[in-house]
Order: structure tokens, then C-alpha cells, then sequence
């Protein structure tokens, strides 16, 4: 089966400096991939090579099962970079001129243009739309060919909170629509979070992490609040094993699988400890992230 | 390939910025071929153009007095517009936008330099047709008789000057190209078009025979050359016969094609950042 995202040894030199190492991308049909990273880490850098805009110094790209190039790019669609536009031209103008370049029909303009909420503005011109229009036009344009895969770079970069909204909005809208395979990066946890299926991490020009939310945070445990702490600690370590109970301001914190919870609250019950609170304990996806690039940049030293 | 060419057609018929070079050029191209000699006729004074008089003003002088102004003054509009077609796409940051689309990026540049020719050939034709229009009403003024050149002068002359202000559209694609930007290609041609050749001309290749023969192969002698043979007054800047008229287009032509031919390979060579 061909793959939407496909990239092997994908590297890019600028003079001594590397901005992408030897970068392995693969992202699956159906799902929305999420390519997370700080700022200058290498994400654009990437997406600029699998859309033929900047020759890699060395690897492969396939988009669809395809090499990468221009001309190749017919059921692909991006954003890179934030959104750019001739200012003199209404949006739907803009638009009108990109499916010329395109090939696709002027049919489409007013659809992916009612699909982003823009329809009501589209006839002014480009120069007078706020950041979130702009973006938004962004995205329109990058849905005018109907592609099967669809790559945004940074889409809620700069926006304000009901714009960032707006555009998650439409980002889940069409991860659900189904056939359009998604490639969002970002440097903002929180999106990857809600958006996304599976995330790459990169850091440096190179993939540190790459799975699912929940394989990225790892499994991790429950959290219990009981009084008397020490008793309950004493009993914890007799049920699972002393070193998998820590104590952590004023909680217990035990490294078990989250089911195990109901099993837990009747023994310690039947001790004679009063349970407050059991949750499982997730890691912050914030703590993994930093965790990965913190590493990494600790190798690279 | 025509799709782009139709967009980037497109582009240009909506950009306020090419139709106020297009009524500049006409502007100028009327004010200094037409209304100032004829004022300056009329009052009777003395001065650079009065020697031409009257005759040089009617219709029978038309295909001379619209290529005049292509060596140097218009062709430096036209130069603008050439940086602005292709410039504007780095200075927006279009290049990533138009190329995530799909087209190749010589399709593209094929489409520009395309819409380029043709706006240079409107600009030919707009010249051509005030020239007219001023020296009917000239001769109509003066109650002089009206000849028009004959058909194949006025085509002949309407192809010099669309090769000649085609070629420095072209200077201003490759510079664009070259310096990914609208600023300083605009302001690098114009200091090489109105300041270094006439410096050259009027300075360098008097004092020295070797610069006389360097210039006998750059762009602005030659197009001045050709523009001189087809009747072009040597009064104007830029217009003077350094070699003939048939090796001026010759030279001018290999120049059109050198320039666009070096913006295709800078442009296909580089990263789009």
C-alpha cells in the first residue's frame, strides 16, 4: 500500500549547519499525524522538502507513493508557513488564480471557500482580512485541489484564542471527513493533544519520539489521597510492592496499571485507611516533550 | 503551462501598479516626443529639439518618435514591470503558495515571461497609438498634410520596439530572480539603464577605444542602435548608431533570450525559503 508520507534519511545542509538529520517520517492512511517540535527545530524545513520547495541534501520523499516534486503534487494540498497571498486580489480572486496554477476547476473556489466560513467576505480584498481570515484563506487554497493528503504548517500560529478555535474547529471537521489524510505541525502541545492520532517529535533537524498520545506519555499509574498517609503507604508497599509506591506532596503515587484501582480501594479499605481520592496518573504530554528535546539536545552537546 | 500563463495574466490586469506604469509611460512618452517640442515650436524658442521643427512632429515621423523613448526612459518602466512580476512573488512570499499548488516552476516562469511579452507589446501599442493621436493633432493644428507610414514601416517598427522593451522586461526578471526581491532590481536596473550607460557613452567611451567596442556589445547601444535605424531621433538620450540597425536587433534579441534563460536556471536550481 502506498503511504500518504514517506521519507527516508531525509537530511537538508545549509553550509555546516543541518537543519534536518536523517529524518524517518511515515504517516499512515486515515489518520491525522501530528509533527511536533520547537521553534526552529527543523518542521518547515521538512515540510518545504516533501512539497519539492527546498532539495533535500540527501534521502527520499514519497507523497502517495510518489517522488516528490513539482508536478507531483496533484492530491496534495498545504499551508506552509503561515498564509501568503496577493494583497490586491479579493480572497476569491486569490483563489480563482491558484486553481489556474492548479489545474483544478473554478468550481471548487466557492466550496472550499464556504468549507473555511469565508464565503461572506470572500469578494474583499486580500490586504483587509485579519490574521485568521488570512489563515483560514491558507487553508481554502490548500483544499482547492480536493487533496487526499493535506499538510498544515503551524495553522493556529498567531491567531487569537476564538480564531485558534475556529481553526481547530475545521481541522477535526476534516481529520473526520474521512479520506483526507492529515500532516499538522506544531509547536504547541495542546493541539497536538486534541487533533492528533500519532506524533513525531523532532528536535534538532531529528525525530526523537514518534507514537501515539497515550504511548508518548507512557503508562504511568494511580494517585491516591488517604489518611493516614503513612498507614496507607505501609499497606500499598505490602499489596504491590515497596518500590513501586512513592510518596509525593502528600499523596501516594503507584506505579500499577489503572485498573487494578478497585482492587486497591478495597484492600486499603479493608485496612482501615480512608480513601480520599484514586486517579489515574497521567504524565503531562508537556513533561514528556521537554523530557525528549531535553535529552536529545544533551546528546547533541 | 496555460494555466499559468492565464493566472499570471490574470495578476497583472488586476495590479493597480501595472496599469500606473502603463499611464506613465504614456505620459511621458507624449509629453517629451510631443508636447514639449511643440510648445517649445510654437513659442519659437531655441533649444536642444528645435533644430528638428515641425516636420519631426507629424505622422510620417510616427514609427521614429514612438521607439525613441525604448532605449533608455520607457524601457526602464518596462524594466520595473519585469522586477515587479517576478519580484512581487518573493517580496509576498506567492513563490510557496503558487508552487504548493502543483505547477512546475518552469511552467510558471514560462507563464511570466509569456504575460510579460504581451504587456510589452501592449506597451508598444499604446505608444505607437498616442504618437498617433498627437501628431494627427498636430498636423490638424498646423493644417499640415497627413502621411502615415506605410504598413510594413509601422510593423517593423512595432517589432523593434516590442523586442526591445521585451528585452528589458527580461533585465528585470533575471535581477528579480537573481536578488529574490522588488527593491533592489528596481533600483540596481535603473542605476545600469539611466545612469551607468549614459556615463559610459558620454564619458568613458570618448576618453577610451576599448570601452568604445565593450559598449558596441551591451544591450542599451544596441537597442539605441536599432531604434536610431528605424528613424529615432538621435537628440533622445540613449539613441545613437553605434552599430547597424540589422545586428542591433540581432544583439538585442540574443539578450532577451540570455536573460530569461539565466532567470530559468537560477530559479530551477534554488530553494524556495
Amino acid at each position: 500500500m502506498n503511504l500518504p508520507v514517506q521519507t527516508v534519511g531525509l537530511t537538508k545542509r545549509y553550509g555546516g549547519l543541518t537543519a534536518v538529520q536523517d529524518l524517518d517520517l511515515t504517516v499512515r492512511t486515515g489518520e491525522v499525524y501530528g509533527f511536533l517540535g520547537p521553534n526552529g527545530a527543523g518542521k518547515t524545513t521538512t515540510l518545504r522538502m516533501l512539497l519539492g520547495l527546498v532539495r533535500p541534501t540527501a534521502g527520499t520523499v514519497r507523497l502517495l507513493g510518489r517522488p516528490v516534486g513539482a508536478g507531483q503534487l496533484a492530491e496534495v494540498g498545504a499551508l506552509i508557513e503561515g498564509p501568503a497571498f496577493y494583497p490586491y486580489l479579493s480572497g476569491r480572486e486569490n483563489l480563482r488564480v491558484l486553481a489556474r496554477y492548479a489545474g483544478a476547476p473554478a468550481e471548487r473556489v466557492p466550496l472550499v471557500l464556504d468549507l473555511v466560513d469565508l464565503a461572506g467576505r470572500a469578494g474583499d480584498r486580500y490586504a483587509g482580512y485579519s490574521l485568521g481570515m488570512k489563515q483560514r484563506l491558507g487553508v481554502a487554497a490548500a483544499l482547492l485541489k480536493d487533496p487526499r493528503l493535506l499538510i498544515l504548517d503551524e495553522p493556529t500560529n498567531g491567531l487569537d484564542p476564538s480564531g485558534t478555535a475556529d481553526m481547530r474547529r475545521l481541522i477535526r471537521r476534516l481529520g473526520a471527513a474521512g479520506c483526507t489524510v492529515l500532516l499538522l505541525s506544531s509547536h504547541l502541545l495542546g493541539e497536538v493533544e486534541q487533533v492528533c492520532d500519532r506524533v513525531g517529535v523532532v528536535s534538532q533537524g531529528r525525530l526523537v519520539a514518534e507514537g501515539s498520545v497515550a504511548d508518548l506519555r507512557g503508562t504511568v499509574g494511580l494517585r491516591v489521597l488517604a489518611e493516614p498517609l503513612d498507614g496507607a503507604a505501609e499497606r500499598a508497599r505490602e499489596l504491590v510492592g515497596a518500590d513501586r509506591v512513592r510518596v509525593v506532596d502528600g499523596a501516594l503515587e503507584l506505579a500499577v496499571e489503572p485498573d487494578r484501582a478497585a482492587w486497591l480501594n478495597t484492600e486499603l479499605v479493608r485496612a482501615g485507611v480512608a480513601v480520599r481520592e484514586l486517579r489515574p496518573r497521567e504524565r503531562d504530554l508537556e513533561q514528556v516533550f521537554f523530557e525528549l528535546i531535553g535529552k536529545e539536545t544533551a546528546d547533541v552537546r | 503551462m496555460s494555466g499559468s500563463f492565464q493566472a499570471e495574466l490574470v495578476k497583472l490586469v488586476r495590479r493597480p501598479a501595472a496599469w500606473l506604469l502603463l499611464a506613465i509611460t504614456l505620459v511621458l512618452a507624449v509629453l517629451f516626443t510631443y508636447v514639449f517640442p511643440y510648445a517649445g515650436y510654437a513659442a519659437g524658442t531655441a533649444g536642444p529639439n528645435t533644430g528638428r521643427g515641425l516636420p519631426a512632429l507629424l505622422p510620417d515621423r510616427l514609427v521614429g518618435n514612438a521607439l525613441g523613448g525604448l532605449p533608455v526612459f520607457l524601457g526602464a518602466i518596462v524594466l520595473i514591470l519585469g522586477v515587479l512580476v517576478v519580484g512581487g512573488e518573493y517580496g509576498w512570499g506567492t513563490w510557496k503558495t503558487v508552487l504548493s499548488q502543483g505547477p512546475y516552476r518552469l511552467a510558471v516562469y514560462a507563464g511570466k515571461l509569456l504575460t510579460l511579452a504581451v504587456a510589452a507589446l501592449v506597451v508598444v501599442l499604446a505608444v505607437f497609438g498616442v504618437g498617433a493621436l498627437s501628431s494627427a493633432l498636430i498636423a490638424a493644428a498646423e493644417a499640415q498634410p497627413v502621411h502615415w507610414p506605410g504598413l510594413g514601416d509601422l510593423l517593423i517598427g512595432i517589432g523593434a520596439g516590442w523586442l526591445i522593451a521585451t528585452m528589458w522586461a527580461m533585465l528585470g526578471v533575471m535581477l528579480a530572480v537573481a536578488l529574490r526581491a522588488v527593491a533592489l532590481p528596481v533600483g540596481l536596473g535603473l542605476v545600469w539603464m539611466l545612469a551607468v550607460q549614459n556615463l559610459l557613452t558620454a564619458i568613458a567611451a570618448p576618453l577610451l577605444d576599448w570601452v568604445a567596442q565593450v559598449q558596441k556589445g551591451l544591450p542599451g547601444p544596441n537597442a539605441g542602435s536599432l531604434a536610431a535605424a528605424l528613424g529615432a531621433s538621435s537628440d533622445t538620450p540613449g539613441v545613437l548608431s553605434t552599430v547597424g540597425g540589422g545586428q542591433g536587433a540581432l544583439v538585442v534579441a540574443a539578450y532577451l533570450v540570455a536573460f530569461a534563460a539565466a532567470g530559468a536556471v537560477l530559479l530551477r536550481r534554488r530553494d524556495i525559503s
